[in-house]
């Protein structure tokens, strides 16, 4: 069979902050662009948040942070990331994120960052072009 | 954002206007529109203050009081936060509205692992009274009001307000709290829920039937259509689930052996202002006739003061964006505006900075100046219901009530509110709609300044309020300090008689101040709830 690998998302609600609109958002955009989407739901922590990744073979780890703890989340990220080997994964990060941080989080290990009102076609051809075949 | 759908021809004319709710708006209104929808002045609007209430629920209006303005108020430590407060009072502000950081609305202690990163972040950090005792120190709580935006733990936090207020020597009779203490729209958008629906709705019962004993001034329920409407919701929706959603508490107290008239009465709404101005003033004006009767019809509530929707009418966080944040201050304006066309008890406004930080003192004053800009120098106090009779006016809140009702009876025939939540029917319908509102942004089908026309202009930078690490450490400090220092003998009682009254299935409202008056803690207080109630499990979307 030739054709496209589907790319496996983890949509992921890290910490207390319960605005998931935007999570879910996304969630529908990429499934309707064709690929397999899953969304942990809210209040998960880091290990809760890997485990999934690892049981499910994700390709993609995208975290939503709408309440501004987006540094020490990634923070404890990168630890638990490089502490598994999932250095592999795309990890990306939408949200409330002001541009100054940015940075930091992909000294963190973050791949992309996406600010609220990213156009979708922006997100899909990233994964798109950075999931590894 | 609201934003309506406009059908254009290649001249660039309007042919058609498609509010969110559904309803098309015609180019003319006219008397036969009113023939149409068999308008009945006595039975659609009647005078201001009177049965239906469409006009109002008080017959002056705005000329016997104004509306109250309550900013959403509360960062870091209680101190820092009492400091706020005050400075919104000295500048006019006749309300307080507390914002707490999400550990203290997860029922987290700050120094739980749970809330490291969180603590102060979003909202004031609430271990104990001894923070309530530093964030309301100075301010006269029988004069000012105040809202408590918190809903899984509103129980502990009313007890706390209590348990405060008494210390301080006011009366428990004059204070007036507003908890918002709507679990089940956090189930459908905002998402700090902890405890399973069935013992969730009962706590908000207790809350009800204790302050219609003990503080009959305080408005132990504010319920939610504005996340409702911020997960995606229509206008329409956002009211149709409001009121389910009152039903629900309703019901839980009159299994109670009360009347409805005994407690309804202390019911307030917390609704959103942003998008289309009409629709809007609409959806206001029909919420409240349906609301009063859906008490009379379906209750049987008799008492007409019993009968009004009261109403924060404001925020409009979603219409706000990112790009372009100074114009977020005229969007404020207008949807204030609306709302005090609306004929709004309360307006809280969303500071223009607020898709990026919390805000600064700056923009929190901006918000309050553009209410007061309004109450005395533009004239919204001047006459009450002011677009009544419009031949428009009247038609859309017509068809409003229309679709508001096509809503509510759409939930209960899948079986109801609580059975719509606990399976996440509501919670797909909203977030598909979310999404396919994104794309009509981005596709340019749905006109957004700043966003997908008039984009133009360098970007503009907002100052950020920065999270402060050492508010965080404080905080962790200062609850270690209590923990030292508090009678423990004292605090193990308290939880333990809290533990027997939950499995007893009694009121948990006595015992909880009791435990704040312990200096038990917000975390403390959870478990016991945590480990006898167990946890909401949320609903699989995808």
């Amino acid at each position: 069979m030739v054709g496209e690998k589907r790319i496996k998302v983890l949509i992921a609600k890290p910490g207390l902050d319960g605005h998931d609109r935007g999570a879910k958002v996304v969630a529908h955009a990429l499934k309707e662009a064709g690929m397999e989407v899953i969304y942990t739901g809210l209040h998960k922590t880091v290990d809760q948040i890997i485990d999934t990744a690892i049981q499910e073979d994700v390709d993609v780890i995208g975290l939503s942070i709408m309440s501004g703890a987006h540094i020490p989340i990634m923070e404890k990220m990168s630890k638990k990331i490089k502490e598994k080997g999932l250095e592999d994964k795309v990890i990306v990060i939408g949200g409330v994120v002001p541009s100054k941080d940015i940075p930091k989080l992909k000294e963190f290990g973050a791949d992309a960052v996406f600010p609220g009102g990213t156009p979708f076609s922006e997100i899909i051809s990233f994964l798109k072009g950075n999931v590894k075949e | 954002m609201g934003v309506a759908k406009y059908i254009k021809n290649e001249k660039d004319q309007i042919e058609d206007v498609i509010l969110q709710s559904g309803i098309h708006v015609k180019a003319v209104y006219g008397p036969k529109d009113l023939e149409d929808i068999g308008f009945s002045y006595e039975k659609d609007l009647a005078d201001p203050g009177e049965y239906p209430f469409t006009r109002g629920i008080h017959p002056l209006g705005y000329r016997s009081r104004a509306w109250t303005t309550r900013q959403y108020t509360g960062f870091g430590t209680p101190a820092e936060t009492n400091e706020r407060f005050k400075l919104m009072i000295k500048h006019g502000q006749t309300g307080l509205n507390v914002a707490f950081d999400l550990p203290t609305q997860m029922g987290l202690d700050s120094d739980d692992p749970l809330a490291e990163g969180e603590v102060g972040r979003v909202g004031m950090a609430v271990d104990s009274l001894r923070d309530f005792e530093i964030a309301f120190k100075d301010i006269n709580l029988e004069k000012i009001g105040t809202g408590l935006t918190i809903n899984a733990i509103a129980s502990i936090m009313l007890a706390m307000y209590q348990a405060v207020a008494e210390k301080f020597g006011f009366d428990r009779t004059k204070i007036s709290a507003t908890p918002q203490n709507d679990i089940l729209k956090e189930m459908i958008g905002r998402g700090t829920w902890i405890f399973p629906v069935e013992p969730a709705v009962n706590l908000i019962g207790d809350t009800i039937e204790y302050s219609m004993k003990v503080m009959p001034r305080t408005n132990p329920v504010s319920v939610c259509g504005y996340h409702i409407r911020e997960s995606g919701a229509t206008p329409a929706q956002e009211i149709a689930y409001a009121i389910l959603i009152a039903n629900a508490y309703i019901d839980n107290v009159l299994a109670r052996g009360y009347d409805i008239d005994d407690f309804v009465g202390r019911f307030s709404f917390n609704l959103n202002v942003f998008g289309n101005l009409w629709e809007q003033v609409a959806k206001f004006r029909a919420a409240r006739k349906l609301w009063a009767r859906n008490l009379k019809e379906k209750y049987g509530a008799k008492k007409p003061k019993n009968l009004f929707l009261r109403g924060l009418f404001g925020g409009g966080g979603y219409g706000l964006t990112k790009a372009q944040p100074e114009n977020n201050i005229m969007r404020g304006a207008y949807y204030a505006l609306a709302a005090a066309l609306s004929g709004a008890q309360t307006i809280a406004l969303c500071s223009y900075d607020e898709a990026y930080t919390i805000p600064t003192p700056h923009s929190a004053l901006i918000s309050l100046r553009t209410l007061q800009l309004l109450m005395d120098e533009v004239g919204l106090r001047d006459t009450v219901d002011p677009l009544a009779g419009s031949y428009f006016i009247e038609t859309l809140t017509k068809q409003m009530e229309e679709k508001i009702e096509e809503e509510m009876r759409k939930i209960e025939d899948i079986g109801g509110i609580v059975h719509a939540v606990s399976t996440g029917y509501i919670q797909r319908l909203v977030a598909r709609q979310a999404y396919e509102f994104e794309k009509g942004v981005q596709t340019g089908e749905l006109k957004k300044v700043g966003v997908n026309i008039y984009v133009e202009g360098e970007p503009q930078e907002v100052e950020l309020h920065e999270y402060n690490y050492e508010s965080a450490e404080k905080q962790i400090e200062s609850l270690k300090e209590l923990r030292r220092t508090r009678n423990n003998r004292e605090v193990t009682r308290t939880l333990k008689e809290l533990e027997k009254g939950v499995k007893a299935k009694k009121n948990v409202m006595p015992y909880l101040v009791d435990c704040c008056k312990a200096y038990a803690t917000v975390g403390e207080m959870t478990n016991v709830f945590r480990d006898i109630y167990g946890e909401f499990e949320e609903p699989s979307l995808f």
